[in-house]
């Protein structure tokens, strides 16, 4: 039986990618004046424990009714990114999602789903980015396959007083959780 | 399921060869590459998801890195164009194909390109395009230098393009980059050489197109994009080969 095509590999995207990508990596999938808007922000880590300067994060994420385009408001790709600054730092502002209807019965919580691309990393990255305040974190179905409780807390932004707190480690004692790209 | 959790630099897409995270030939994965296993994301809503980019997204001659000065930018003029499809051979439509490039002489427009090259004032190195109905992408370019680089002892980048393309899924995001036939600096590059299999690797070398050129103006490159993990190759026929 064929296995289809032999895909495309991933390269990184080295360096310079800001090049070719700040021309839409404003981080901001919504204004921030809109009605309900948030933000998440944090930095991003290498595993000696210093700033990722150079790394491009993409968030694909539901609209807060849980629906994705084509069904969305033709302003709503549900895409957003942004580079990171000379600290590793980084600001979202977007609308959470909704929390998603699993085919099985249940929801999985809020989340959104991110894509890291920086120098040194032959593919991207991929993880989510759940809300600590969410009810549902509490019964979503791929946090709770996660035995252990830092890495859990490594995919739950925190809730503060200007928003969402959350930092990311490439490698390391607090090493993210990352997914099969 | 069409994923699989396997160990950090497993193929994990049947039909994907990408390169495993942490090599060593390529020094800043050192401090980058994730050590933990990754783990199996649920084929949920949001990874079945892709975005949807609008007409007026880029601009007509967004596509077109020649013409973004006040002048030409020195070098061969290139057309590099192809197709963007799924594995099983479907064309991905309307979807955001974006390159960046160095300059003819090798110099990156950014400020952390240290290289001893002169920088072109009208060389931006960036473009970008929609894929038209039938996955196809065409860009005007000129050649990138190949430069020096700190990874090893006498490090050398083969000449390449950036590119970033989009495809109807989450899972289906892809940068990498485009290389030229016969470049005898691939056998040396330490990116390149990161993917194992050989059909894989050859992805990423572009086709001399002879048919595409444009007589008394530019020769002509074909760059063809296969995405993976559309879902389109069921996982069951691994266990059939296997079996």
């Amino acid at each position: 039986m064929s296995r289809g095509e032999v895909a495309t590999p991933s390269q990184t995207s080295g360096p310079f990618l800001s090049i070719g990508t700040e021309w839409n990596a404003r981080g901001q999938m919504v204004d921030p004046s809109t009605p309900g808007a948030v933000t998440i922000s944090g930095r991003v880590f290498d595993g000696a424990g210093a700033p990722v300067i150079d790394a491009l994060l993409e968030i694909w994420q539901a609209d807060p009714a849980g629906r994705f385009p084509p069904a969305t408001a033709s302003s709503w790709t549900g895409f957003g990114r942004t580079l990171t600054d000379r600290s590793g730092a980084y600001r979202i502002c977007t609308l959470k999602p909704g929390a998603l209807p699993l085919a099985g019965g249940g929801v999985e919580a809020p989340h959104l789903d991110v894509s890291i691309f920086a120098r040194g990393l032959l593919q991207r990255l991929v993880t989510r980015i759940y809300f600590s305040d969410d009810a549902e974190v509490e019964s979503d179905p791929l946090l709770s396959s996660l035995s252990e409780a830092e890495v859990r807390a490594s995919l739950i932004a925190r809730r503060g007083a200007s928003g969402y707190h959350h930092d990311l480690w490439l490698q390391g004692d607090k090493e993210t959780a990352f997914f099969v790209p | 399921m069409s994923k699989v959790t396997q160990d950090i630099g497993a193929t994990v897409h049947p039909d994907r060869l990408d390169p495993a995270y942490d090599y060593p030939g390529y020094v800043a994965t050192h401090l980058r590459a994730p050590k933990r296993p990754l783990r199996s994301l649920p084929e949920g809503l949001t990874e079945i998801a892709g975005p949807v980019f609008g007409e007026g997204l880029v601009g007509p001659l967004d596509h077109d890195l020649t013409r973004q000065g006040s002048g030409e930018p020195i070098g061969e003029r290139l057309i590099v164009h192809g197709r963007v499809s799924d594995s099983a051979g479907r064309p991905v439509a309307n979807q955001l194909v974006e390159i960046w490039q160095a300059n003819a002489a090798g110099r990156y427009a950014h400020t952390v390109d240290r290289h001893q090259a002169p920088l072109d004032p009208n060389f931006s190195g960036a473009g970008r395009c929609l894929t038209t109905s039938s996955g196809s992408y065409r860009f005007i370019t000129i050649r990138p230098g190949e430069y020096p680089w700190s990874n090893h002892d006498n490090a050398w980048r083969p000449a390449h393009i950036h590119f970033s393309v989009f495809g109807r899924s989450f899972s289906s995001r892809l940068v990498t980059q485009m290389y030229f036939p016969g470049d005898p600096l691939l056998e040396y590059d330490p990116m390149f050489q990161s993917i194992r299999d050989r059909r894989a690797a050859g992805r990423l070398v572009a086709k001399f197109d002879l048919d595409a050129t444009q007589r008394d103006w530019a020769l002509a490159y074909r760059f063809d994009v296969v995405l993976g993990g559309d879902g389109a190759t069921p996982i069951e026929t691994i266990g059939e080969e296997r079996g």
